[in-house]
């Protein structure tokens, strides 16, 4: 570990840190319904897309029409995806020719998409077309995130409304999320990215012979624009299959550190927002620090396997950090960094390959997905997923103070317990079923590339990254029938079989009371709040995911130390 | 006297671990193995079925000589354990009701009652043949037949076979001593009684389905807990399973027996197996107070209180309030006033009437003492009594002088309204009173008003120290008195509660308790008469006194079978305690799991994977004694838990995050170490028998 790799890490956070009051301040306007800076530029659109689509700005919904207009806007974008890359080869913008895809991967990515993790089994450059990227991804891109802050900021209302059945209106919410907060910054910074040297274009691929001598083709196409939203809507899904370490998705080290804090920048805010809409921000700053204080933890742990390297390959006199699989233009802590940012949020961008780091540098992207991606992380989906966790903590602690928990006022009772159990435990333990059907059956082993601890590190990560909807891959397992429809259904879940419990969860908040505070009640900003909140998160998703961890990177670092890889 | 008299009274409270209880708990530990029982508690349920599959393959090993049926047996041996442990824990927790409800079923008569017809006459039937509506007579020495309403008389009633107090009590009709409980003995004097309750229903048999726990049903946290706990299981359920097809691919094979011992380790049961011995016992502490919980979800709200509301008297101040003063008004004698303030109370048979009377008779108020007896008044005269709704009392003697006393503005308006145009001068001395803390009465004399009597209040010692730690707990007092806003305000301060709701009718009370609970509060109260049915009704935790009437009792969900109003205080601690118990047990039980997990993977990769001995961080001998070893520790914590599940865990008023702090280390960080710790050294002891 060099002092520069870590100045990285903390430059990175201190601008973070920054961005972090201005953007959850402006976040917190959009979802109130208040003006802002760009409402006179925005509010005209957006009356006018009200009056096409017919909705109505202030007809509230129950926490069950939320999430069953959620449900159907996915659903309905899920079909209309498939159907693009079905026939994409009929249609305009296709300069490489590119053929439909294949329908179990047809549905595999239009889930992908839908449920905002990126998951790809393709190649972007042999199997999109550029209408196909711009579209049917780009637009999955926007809308999926919007939907992520949207289930958020009705969580978050269920939290601070009392007595009433209604979340606030899922139309308006996706749409103001759009407008408000996801075009302005994707236009800015995508120019910012353009001037990096980013291509925009609708160029056709162009051949060219490398130094070394192979003929290559070069994709062009409408990235820089897509490159943005990829990022900053924590979607993850490359242009190209190299996604964020191809010199054109990534072309200088300032665009990848800008690629990073667009990773974290809506999930920091959001912490921030959530303060200011329970109109106590120290709520918000408690999240923020737990947040910090595991993203500090894994990248820390993250950089030092990386940069201690492996062994074996010291021996043969190969000294430093661990390089293979990496871009020289961002080494070792460049790599870590952008590894462990990507999955603590939702993104699964990357930037090296994941399935190159060692044992331990591969564990902890593995560990972020499993605990829940609540480190900033997807926008909105972090935030609703670190409420249902604090829900957890809060019935926990409550009970230690002898006293039925209660949050900001409500009291956590039968059915909060059950919905939060839902979101935050159950569901992503259901991605170890999958990954044990996958060790045993032929169909599973037969695209592996690696044995031993490593092979099924690599089909832990898959069943955990599509469960998690990151969409990282750790590559090293080729898509097939079998893996095309169980992460397809894997990453369904993942979304919804959380997203709906979260906004039960809100909708019976909302229908309470608020308690007034009294010294009977413990403080949710409270240093003792924030480890017990990192105890409960670390001990039950350890305990969860222990026993397969151990099975994977874990037994396979010690085999390392032995001289043994795979 | 009749309160040397010791008649049969109810036992006192025997130690949880007296060997009556014991043993009937060790028997009802087998019992409950039945599967239908462990249904309810799904962690234990998965332990039984645990235990019961490692027993088959134990036979299978045994009859094909295969496998390590020695292994297996002892697994299975310490998971029948575990569930007969968690049992064990719940019948002791149960003990102590059951010892109590079969000698309260002892007190329970099966003599006659000697029913009134309505022509008058007597009729001897058994009294489980009484009905509510019937009346019946009951005398010196005779058990009373049936709970019920003093219609006539007055009786002095030994209640101890109920209280376990022995000092008897009067009940006489009217007012809010006139319930009767069946079961109790009359002493002295003959009472009339409406019975109020049918066979079965009455106050003895709800308090035998009580303490037996009869009809326990599960406490909105216990249920809310419950889910948490399954929701573990299942994902231990799914982490443990997963685990068979995983070692396949790792190229080694997990018996079955290894997975459940590791499932039964990993799923929650020491607080899956104390959970309902924690409820029960909590239940059985405010027993042991003797206070009558109607539910457990009654004692689990009490650890919620937010507000709690005090009557004065008898609360917060001693309930006799002495006359000290009779000022008399301008132009009216001493001596003058003195009388009338004699008459008025002549016949109010409140400790504070008769020390009117006895204060007036000490200033030369004699007159006619011969015909005026105490309790009834002068011929042809009647009596007014009190009431919440006019605040004042008097006499209506026979030539139309109407006499009245009571609070000042009530007395004043009634004077107003009867015609007078009474002076003020006198509100310098009701001000000077009240602001004294006492309690101002004035004196009217048909339009006149005479002067003012001056009762003083006394307060119940140390109940400021009490005030300060429910504050610790963050539960606000307020005071609830009839005293004007002066008085109420002085005495308040002077006790130390947080607020007071003065010149206090059943309808402010009610609106109070009503305004708190709006605003998400829970709220607390005492009461003992008719009057204050509605607001126990209302309130979350109701306290009834046993000394108050029917209807109190009925509409509370708690009885103080000592009828102190202060017990509420007590009540509230055990709620807490009962929540804080769970919570400590629950984290203590998650955080087991670490060490479990260091003791057991490593044991089971032992073959496939020699280097995840590394993991193995407390060394345990062989990979047979690791897992054996987490299973009995597993068990054992158990009981060596059980009576701190009984007693629950130490309350402290301090503070939430203090509070918090303290369990967090304790139960949290102390639960991670402690196992690393135990599981170790019965690995020692293994290896040093050669058991493994």
């Amino acid at each position: 570990m060099t002092a520069l790799g870590w100045l990285q890490a903390i430059a990175f956070f201190l601008i973070i840190l920054a961005i972090t009051k201005p953007l959850g301040t402006y976040m917190a306007r959009v979802f109130e319904g208040e003006r802002t800076w760009l409402s006179p530029l925005l509010s005209p659109v957006e009356r006018f897309i009200y009056r096409v689509c017919g909705v109505r700005e202030d007809d509230e919904m129950t926490w069950y029409v939320y999430a069953l207009s959620m449900l159907a806007f996915s659903l309905i974008g899920l079909v209309y995806l498939y159907l693009l890359l079905r026939t994409q080869k009929w249609l305009p913008f296709n300069p490489a020719h590119v053929d439909d895809m294949a329908p179990d991967l047809a549905w595999n990515t239009a889930v992908s998409f839908t449920t905002n993790t990126n998951w790809q089994f393709y190649s972007g450059e042999s199997a999109m077309s550029y209408l196909s990227q711009m579209a049917g991804l780009a637009w999955h891109n926007f809308v999926s995130a919007a939907v992520g802050i949207a289930i958020a900021v009705a969580v978050v209302r269920g939290l601070i409304r009392t007595s009433t059945k209604t979340l606030g209106n899922f139309w308006v919410d996706i749409t103001r999320c759009s407008l408000y907060v996801l075009l302005p910054v994707c236009i800015v910074v995508g120019l910012f990215l353009v001037w990096q040297g980013m291509p925009q274009n609708f160029h056709a691929y162009q051949s060219v012979t490398s130094i070394q001598g192979f003929a290559q083709s070069i994709t062009g196409g409408p990235m820089a624009s897509q490159e943005v939203i990829k990022e900053l809507g924590t979607n993850g899904g490359g242009f190209v299959n190299a996604n964020s370490a191809s010199p054109n998705e990534n072309p200088t080290p300032l665009t990848n550190f800008v690629e990073m804090l667009l990773i974290f920048a809506i999930g920091a805010g959001l912490t921030y927002m959530y303060g200011k809409m329970v109109k106590d921000t120290r709520q918000g700053w408690a999240i923020f620090i737990t947040m910090t204080l595991l993203f500090f933890a894994g990248f820390a742990i993250a950089y030092w396997a990386e940069a201690a390297g492996n062994p074996i390959v010291h021996h043969l006199g190969v000294a430093g950090g661990n390089m293979e699989g990496k871009e020289c233009r961002f080494g070792v802590a460049g790599s870590a960094l952008f590894a462990t940012v990507t999955t603590d949020t939702s993104c699964g961008a990357v930037n090296a390959m994941h399935d190159s780091f060692t044992a331990l540098g591969g564990l902890v992207p593995l560990l972020n997905m499993q605990l829940g991606e609540i480190v900033f992380g997807g926008v909105g989906s972090g935030l609703y997923g670190i409420i249902v966790f604090v829900v957890l903590t809060v019935f926990i602690a409550g009970l230690m103070v002898g006293r039925t928990p209660e949050y900001l006022g409500k009291k956590i009772e039968r059915r909060e317990v059950q919905f939060a159990i839902l979101a935050v435990l159950v569901t992503p333990v259901l991605c170890l079923v999958p990954a044990a059907i996958a060790a045993v059956v032929p169909a599973g082993l037969a695209t592996l590339n690696n044995g031993g601890p490593h092979g099924f590190s690599e089909i832990l990560y898959a069943f955990t990254s599509t469960n998690a909807n990151n969409g990282s891959a750790f590559a090293g397992l080729g898509p097939n029938v079998f893996y095309n429809l169980l992460t397809g259904v894997n990453m369904m879940f993942g979304r919804f079989a959380v997203a709906v419990p979260a906004l039960a969860l809100a909708g019976a908040l909302a229908g309470k009371t608020a308690v007034p505070e009294s010294s009977g009640t413990f403080s949710t900003r409270s240093p003792i709040f924030v480890a017990l909140l990192i105890g409960v998160i670390v001990i039950v998703g350890a305990l969860t995911f222990l026993p397969a961890d151990s099975l994977g990177p874990i037994v396979e670092h010690l085999l390392m130390l032995q001289g043994k890889t795979f | 006297m009749l309160s040397q008299r010791r008649l049969e009274r109810r036992p006192k409270a025997r130690s949880l671990l007296d060997r009556p209880i014991l043993t009937r708990a060790f028997w009802d530990s087998f019992r409950k193995l039945d599967p239908r029982w462990q249904a309810r508690n799904p962690v234990m349920f998965v332990v039984e079925v645990g235990a019961a599959a490692t027993t088959i393959f134990f036979i299978r090993d045994l009859v094909r000589h295969g496998g390590s049926p020695g292994f297996d047996f002892a697994i299975s041996a310490w998971l029948w354990f575990t569930v007969v442990f968690a049992n064990f824990a719940e019948a002791v927790a149960e003990g102590r009701g059951k010892a109590q409800a079969d000698s309260l079923r002892r007190t329970k008569s099966d003599a006659y009652a000697r029913v009134l017809r309505e022509d008058g006459s007597e009729e001897r039937i058994p009294s489980a043949a009484l009905r509510k509506g019937d009346r019946y007579v009951v005398e010196a020495n005779e058990i009373v037949p049936a709970d019920g309403d003093v219609l006539e008389g007055a009786a002095t009633i030994d209640e101890s076979a109920i209280t376990g107090e022995s000092a008897p009590v009067i009940r006489e009709s009217g007012g809010d001593r006139s319930a009767v409980t069946g079961g109790t003995r009359v002493l002295s004097d003959r009472i009339v009684v409406r019975v109020t309750a049918n066979p079965g229903e009455s106050f003895l048999d709800r308090m035998i389905r009580l303490v037996e726990g009869a009809q326990r049903q599960k406490t909105p946290n216990e249920i809310a807990l419950s889910i948490l706990l399954a929701g573990l299981t299942i994902i231990f359920l799914i982490a443990v399973a997963t685990l068979a097809p995983y070692s396949v691919y790792a190229g080694t094979h997990q018996s079955v027996t290894v997975l459940i011992a590791l499932l039964v380790c990993l799923i929650p049961t020491t607080i899956g197996g104390l959970l309902s011995a924690i409820g029960i016992a909590g239940m059985d502490r405010v027993m042991q107070r003797n206070v009558l919980a109607m539910s457990g979800r009654a004692v689990e709200a009490a650890g919620d209180v937010d507000t709690l509301l005090l009557d004065k008297t008898g609360t917060i101040t001693l309930g006799n309030r002495q006359a000290v003063e009779i000022i008399s008004a301008a132009g009216i004698g001493a001596r003058d006033a003195a009388r009338i303030a004699y008459l008025s109370s002549l016949a109010d048979e409140t400790p504070e009437g008769r020390s009117i009377v006895a204060l007036a008779q000490q200033a030369g108020a004699s007159l006619d003492s011969a015909r005026d007896k105490l309790g009834q008044a002068p011929d042809g005269a009647t009596f007014v009594p009190f009431s919440a709704y006019t605040r004042m009392s008097g006499l209506d003697l026979a030539d139309g002088t109407r006499i009245r006393k009571g609070a000042p503005d009530s007395v004043l308006a009634w004077v107003r309204e009867s015609g007078g145009t009474p002076s003020e001068e006198l509100s310098p001395t009701i001000e000077r009173i009240a602001r004294g803390g006492g309690t101002p009465l004035l004196l009217a004399h048909n339009t006149l008003i005479v002067g003012v009597i001056y009762l003083k209040d006394i307060l119940k010692p140390n109940m400021t120290e009490r005030f300060n730690r429910l504050r610790a707990m963050g539960i606000r007092t307020v005071m609830i008195t009839g005293d004007n806003p002066l008085t109420a305000a002085t005495i308040a301060k002077e006790a130390g509660v947080d607020d007071f709701l003065a010149e206090a009718t059943p309808e402010t009370k009610m609106e109070l308790i009503k305004r708190e609970q709006s605003s998400g509060r829970l709220v607390a109260m005492t009461g003992d008469g008719t009057n204050d049915a509605p607001a126990l009704a209302q309130s979350d935790v109701g306290v009834a006194m046993n000394s108050g009437t029917q209807a109190a009792k009925e509409a509370a969900n708690m009885v103080d079978l000592d009828s102190d109003p202060t017990k509420l205080i007590e009540i509230v601690e055990i709620g807490k305690q009962l929540l804080m118990t769970r919570g400590a047990l629950t984290t203590f039980s998650i955080a087991n799991d670490v060490a479990k997990y260091f003791a057991i993977l490593p044991a089971m990769f032992a073959v496939a994977y020699p280097a995840m001995s590394v993991l193995n961080v407390m060394r345990l001998s062989t990979s047979q004694s690791a897992i054996l070893s987490a299973v009995i520790f597993n068990a054992l914590i158990i009981v060596a838990l059980i009576p701190l599940a009984l007693r629950g865990v130490r309350y402290e008023p301090k503070g939430a995050n203090r509070v918090l702090f303290e369990n967090v280390m304790l139960y949290g960080v102390g639960g991670i170490i402690v196992p690393f710790i135990g599981i170790k050294l019965i690995d020692v002891i293994l290896a040093a028998l050669h058991l493994t």
